[in-house]
């Protein structure tokens, strides 16, 4: 996985004592120096995407300042722009996501990397891998085919007469809404938690776990109390990289929260979020305002899924380090 | 045996019979998936869905040829720009620097990849569709190409590293020039990985409909050349998909199952090739 790199130190570069000169003649200068480029333009892109965003919504920064996150209306023809309903929906799907998520997912990489053997969890994650693949787009089509009507017609109705006296489950059921995307999220999120969990599970020194066997703990035991304990930073990783991931879907989310910018607690009524106004609006966002604003909103989802994927990184690589190095002493 | 200790071990037998359910419900998903695409979208996978231009509004038939050459044409020129990039770029980082430069290369690509592909889509509008004034499938490709290079550059340069010290050593005591070694020996080591890499960034991108919504936009015929609006699979499914036609539903179950086979097929391409090469790195 990209994200979880770690250096390897037998292999680095290997450059000689020779003279600048002689390097130069030899072509591994201009080598250097075309190499560089390709390697500097990766950074110049991302400077340029972060200067983009922050240029392009000047106006709505100017305008409206803290006041965007904080107002709920949404009205292009009287140029108010209110961002309040749409971080409210990412919010809350991104958590309902979780929610289902994080328990289902870092059960089946216990099972992975702790029970199943050798080449059935291999095998087991590949087909993971595979699922990580599936395009945001199917999960929508199937989505909005298939969950959207099994939704309405069984799960919403069987909670409502089961927990409907809960403020989460009330009102009529379209079928569409929080609680649809959350759980579309949540599919698509599972793979990403199971494939980063079961690593950072693996790499838990293996005398941990004798040793809580040793003692007397069950299978069970030396797992809960001894191996997740041991790897909680990298799971919490896990679990802010599914985050920044379910923060910023679009499609799926997009064609099952039903569009409708409403602030409601209850998870039956339609939504919006950050990323489905930015794909449904901004074709038709007219006047630099209304562009605006959804650029902005563009900029709230990049620092948002940019602090998240930063701390996810530092547990996972923190996780790993402690894995290999000092589980041994 | 003390009650404590059944009881004990009846909660381990218990909870490790739930991870192993959760472990079978999340392959079930993909195996759901699959299943369910083959079943709605194979009867609708036919001759005219490949070789048909979308048919009118209102009216049954036609199919997807130019979705399918439109994303043909995206994919080609996001390769065009995430492959070299990717590619050069994870060489300068595995062979040439080491030092300050190379870290902040490392976290602007990490970066890359973690920002939403919607506001990749921005960035390509911003930076390719208003100086142009045009929607367009160059708008598209560049941000497909985006999402490439991040993808492509890490696993590269991982695969790179992987290769033993002693070839580099063998290559450069042999004489050779550290660019020659590279080219001759490092790189050659470590193709199948830098294939494999190559392709799942394909595949990744070959899935991508956000950064395609206001970039490369859609068309209901053939787009020539390059500085048109152009359809492209991933779009043509999302809008069949919310619009109210039977018809369009069927196309979109089709299309989906030709997407999506088609990233099954290159992922599981990919991961062979690796399978069968000998510089792997630790993953």
């Amino acid at each position: 996985m990209a994200t979880a790199t770690t250096t390897v130190p037998s292999a680095g570069p290997v450059t000689g004592s020779r003279s600048f000169i002689s390097r130069l003649r030899d072509g591994d200068e201009i080598a250097r120096l075309v190499t560089f480029i390709f390697a500097g333009s990766v950074v110049l892109i991302t400077l340029l995407l972060v200067f983009e965003l922050w240029r392009e919504s000047y106006l709505p920064r100017h305008k409206f300042g803290f006041g965007f996150f904080v107002t709920s209306v949404w009205d292009p023809i009287f140029d108010k722009f209110g961002a309040l309903p749409f971080i409210y929906g990412t919010v809350v799907t991104a958590g309902v996501a979780l929610l289902i998520a994080v328990p289902l997912g870092i059960g089946a990489a216990i099972f992975l990397a702790e029970l199943a053997p050798a080449r059935v969890s291999d095998t087991l994650q590949f087909f993971i891998d595979l699922l990580a693949a599936v395009p945001s787009v199917i999960y929508g089509l199937l989505g909005v085919f298939v969950v959207i009507p099994m939704m309405r017609q069984y799960i919403q109705p069987a909670l409502k007469s089961s927990l409907g006296f809960l403020p989460f489950f009330q009102g009529p059921a379209y079928g569409v809404g929080f609680l649809t995307a959350g759980i579309v999220l949540a599919i698509m999120v599972i793979p990403y938690i199971i494939s980063v969990s079961r690593e950072v599970l693996i790499s838990v020194p293996r005398d941990q776990r004798e040793a809580a066997l040793a003692l007397g703990a069950t299978r069970w035991e030396s797992t809960w109390k001894v191996v997740l304990p041991f790897a909680r930073t990298g799971i919490m990783g896990s679990i802010f990289l599914a985050l920044a991931r379910a923060l910023g879907e679009t499609m799926a989310v997009t064609m099952v929260i039903g569009n409708t910018p409403t602030i409601s607690a209850s998870l039956f009524s339609p939504g919006y979020s950050i990323a489905a106004v930015i794909a449904n609006e901004f074709t038709e966002a007219t006047g630099d305002l209304y562009l605006q604003s959804l650029i902005e909103l563009g900029l709230v989802l990049f620092l948002l899924t940019f602090l998240l994927n930063g701390v996810a990184r530092l547990l996972i690589v923190v996780t790993s380090q402690r894995g290999s190095g000092m589980g041994q002493a | 045996m003390s009650n404590r200790l059944r009881w004990r071990k009846f909660v381990s037998h218990f909870m490790l019979t739930m991870t192993g359910l959760c472990a079978l419900v999340a392959v079930a998903v993909l195996f759901f998936i699959l299943g369910y695409l083959v079943y709605h979208g194979g009867a609708s996978v036919s001759w005219n869905f490949f070789t048909k231009l979308p048919a009118p509004v209102g009216e049954t038939g036609g199919g997807m040829a130019n979705a399918i050459v439109g994303s043909a044409k995206l994919l080609l020129l996001a390769c065009l720009l995430g492959v070299p990039i990717g590619f050069f770029g994870a060489i300068y980082l595995a062979e040439f620097s080491g030092g300050p430069i190379a870290f902040v290369v490392r976290y602007a690509a990490d970066l890359l990849n973690g920002v939403p592909s919607i506001v990749i889509g921005i960035f390509a509008y911003g930076l390719v569709v208003l100086p142009f004034k045009h929607f367009s499938t160059l708008a598209g490709g560049f941000a497909l190409g985006l999402m490439m290079i991040p993808i492509t550059l890490r696993s590269t340069e991982e695969f790179l590293r992987a290769v033993p010290r002693a070839l580099r050593e063998g290559a450069m005591a042999l004489g050779a020039s550290q660019w020659k070694t590279i080219a001759s020996v490092v790189v050659p080591a470590a193709y199948r990985g830098i294939l494999t890499a190559i392709l799942l960034a394909f595949a990744r991108v070959a899935g991508e409909t956000a950064p395609l919504l206001f970039t490369a936009l859609g068309n209901r015929f053939w787009s020539p050349g390059w500085s048109q609006p152009t359809a492209s699979l991933p779009v043509m499914i999302f809008t069949y998909a919310i619009a109210p036609y039977d018809d369009w539903h069927r196309q979109a179950w089709a299309a989906g199952l030709v997407l999506l086979g088609l990233i099954l097929i290159t992922n599981i391409v990919a991961r062979v090739i690796l399978s069968r090469g000998i510089a792997v790195p630790r993953t």
